[in-house]
């Protein structure tokens, strides 16, 4: 079947068709840890979580990406231990984690503020773990001097957690998390207080070390491009659910979300009413007659109003070189130039605007200025019919834009 | 120009108010060295006279241990409960907190007349009127809201994270509170123990009200000596007892300096 249908449902990921059966029978699968209808509630009428399923498979990155207030923390914080749920279970390695307590769980945990013991040194940190395991002394230095070796910060064991930068802190706390060789590690925004620079040097080690050891990272942020660059996996939340799940290019080319499209990445919204559509393609009318040919995420009647989603980088403007289903002029509003390419905004028709993005190759040879006629093109396959986003959806992708 | 006249005003204005706080203690304490046995200026000579006197092993002394006792009884007492309750206070969400934390504060706010006199008729009742165990009872009473005022500001600046980490790691909740939580906190623990002792140390209400001679504590002494003949071995005593207080009150300071150093830390 061609067609998928986008309800809202939080069905992907899971393949099991009756979940329920699962609490009853755990039986051992290739997933390490399983969300199984998971419901949470604070008060009882307002859910946090909303039947939530999710399979984390064994050795992936899986990151939770969402804007605040999407659930995907409290999802985290459910795992680690830190938060119960009202319905429906998390099974690890096919148990029902529903009364085991954190510091059972044996699952390694980074903060957002690091958490490092102030009290304690670098060394007595990252040992902790072993502490509480009662690893004799012996192969307790020889593990942790390999854990700072790992993190390179063999040379700071003897020091306080104050005098260290945040980058080294994140390390520190990135060791401690690892030392006890947990089947699975959860990442709460881990970055999120180091500067861009720091950051990007830090999604580099955090790969590296996921690749070196091979455990299972689940990992939460609302930094779309740090999604995009370190998961083998993202799941995109929305509002307690998850909107889509997939690779990273997966959900950046096949957005199945009007939602997913604006999240992750630039893009361009239009509004307008099926004219026609089949399997492969739909035509689109939207305002002053135009239509545009795209590719439905699912059966559309005739009449229904779609959301459009084409990317500003698929925008060709030299469209002569290319054969494309969709071309139109378009008037030159505004130039933003950004070094490495430009932004032009062009009218196509009455209030619909939009945003191409050209680089500076193809920018610099092609002068253009504001009021100019462009020619505008782009193919059926990179441009996507999607169901409208409700009000409260398109609230929320407007103050992340903000 | 200006701002220095004000300035120099600020500085004649502070000291002014510092002398008007201590000069009354320290014009006495030369008394204590007076070779008479009247508290009137001038000195007739100098002698170490009073201080002998209030070193013999009764009365004073007597009484200075069992000060000690108590003190540290109720202190310890008191600092167990009184951090148990701060970290229920802080970390717990019931309805009623508010009411549970104004009760134990209660004690500083009542005058102290009426805790005396309830603790009076309580401990008859109970049998340990003129006990130790009824004194630090009531010492304990008096000195556990300032444990739970210091050890509660301190846990509001505790960060809460730590204890997650620490049940991610491995670590019991037991564990958690002895390996983290505590080691955090105890600045504040211990200014509360210092508050604490020395609560119990000059409270002399509750001990007249509930103790019998056989507990008789330094204040007491002091009031009964007060009372029967005034000489300058009181003098003598209060020199000591100041003496305490400041290393006392010294010891409060630096721990509030290292734990805001430690809080800082975390930032």
């Amino acid at each position: 079947m061609r067609f998928h249908m986008i309800n809202r449902a939080c069905d992907f990921g899971s393949d099991i068709d009756d979940p329920r059966s699962m609490e009853v029978v755990p039986e051992k699968s290739e997933s390490l840890v399983r969300f199984v209808d998971v419901e949470k509630t604070y008060d009882g009428r307002t859910t946090v979580i909303e039947r939530l399923n999710l399979d984390v498979r064994h050795g992936e990155f899986l990151t939770l990406l969402g804007p605040s207030g999407s659930g995907k923390t409290t999802s985290l914080m459910m795992l680690a231990g830190f938060e119960s749920w009202t319905a429906g279970d998390i099974l690890y390695q096919g148990r029902s984690l529903r009364s085991v307590p954190a510091y059972r769980r044996n699952i390694g945990v980074v903060f957002q503020n690091y958490a490092l013991f102030p009290h304690m040194t670098v060394r007595e940190n990252v040992s902790y773990p072993l502490k509480q395991r009662r690893v004799p002394r012996s192969a307790k230095a020889g593990r942790v001097d390999e854990a700072l070796r790992m993190v390179e910060l063999e040379g700071l064991a003897g020091r306080y957690p104050a005098q260290l930068s945040g980058g080294q802190q994140q390390r520190v706390a990135l060791a401690r998390a690892l030392i006890f060789n947990p089947d699975l590690v959860l990442m709460d925004e881990p970055l999120g207080a180091l500067d861009k620079r720091l950051r990007e040097q830090m999604q580099v080690e955090i790969k590296r070390i996921h690749e070196a050891i091979g455990m299972t990272v689940v990992y939460v942020t609302h930094d779309q491009s740090e999604a995009l660059t370190m998961s083998d996996r993202i799941a995109v939340f929305n509002r307690g659910c998850i909107e889509q799940i997939g690779s990273p290019k997966d959900l950046y080319e096949r957005p199945k979300t009007s939602f997913v499209a604006n999240f992750l990445g630039g893009n361009n919204n239009l509004e307008g009413v099926i004219v026609r559509c089949d399997d492969a393609s739909c035509d689109v009318r939207i305002s002053d007659g135009l239509t545009i040919m795209a590719q439905p995420v699912r059966y559309f009647s005739q009449g229904e109003r779609v959301s459009i989603s084409i990317r500003p980088e698929l925008i060709a403007t030299d469209p002569n070189s290319r054969k494309l289903d969709n071309l139109f002029w378009g008037t030159l509003e505004n130039i933003t130039y950004c070094g490495d390419h430009a932004i032009l905004r062009c009218r196509i028709a009455g209030e619909n605007s939009i945003d191409a993005k050209v680089p500076l190759s193809v920018y610099r040879v092609t002068p253009v200025a504001c009021g100019d006629r462009v020619r505008l093109g782009w193919t059926t396959e990179d441009c996507w019919a999607h169901e409208l986003l409700d009000g409260s959806t398109a609230s929320v992708l407007q103050s992340v834009a903000g | 120009m200006r701002g220095r006249a004000i300035r120099f005003c600020l500085v004649l204005w502070s000291a002014g108010v510092l002398s008007f706080l201590c000069l009354p203690v320290i014009a006495v304490l030369p008394i204590s060295f007076s070779a008479s046995s009247f508290l009137n200026y001038p000195l007739p000579g100098l002698s170490l006279h009073w201080y002998e006197t209030v070193l013999q092993p009764y009365p004073w002394m007597f009484a200075l241990k069992n000060s000690l006792i108590i003190g540290s009884s109720a202190t310890t007492i008191s600092v167990v409960l009184g951090t148990l309750a701060s970290y229920g206070l802080t970390s717990g969400k019931f309805a009623g907190k508010q009411i549970v934390l104004a009760l134990l504060i209660s004690p500083m706010v009542i005058p102290v007349v009426i805790v005396g006199l309830g603790l009076y008729f309580f401990l008859n009742r109970i049998g340990l009127f003129g006990t130790y165990t009824g004194l630090v009872i009531g010492h304990t009473v008096l000195a556990l809201p300032f444990v739970v005022m210091t050890v509660t500001a301190t846990m509001q600046g505790f960060d809460r994270s730590l204890v997650r980490a620490s049940a991610s790691l491995g670590s019991r909740p037991l564990s958690t509170f002895f390996q983290i939580t505590l080691p955090l906190i105890a600045p504040g623990v211990i200014s509360g123990a210092i508050f604490a002792f020395s609560t119990s140390f000059d409270e002399v209400v509750v001990a007249l009200f509930v103790s019998a001679p056989s507990q008789l504590t330094l204040p007491r002494q002091i009031f009964s000596e007060l009372r029967d003949q005034i000489d300058p071995a009181i003098i003598a005593i209060a020199a000591l007892l100041i003496c305490v207080s400041i290393c006392l009150m010294t010891a409060v300071e630096f721990l509030k300096k290292r734990s805001a150093r430690l809080t800082q830390a975390v930032r």
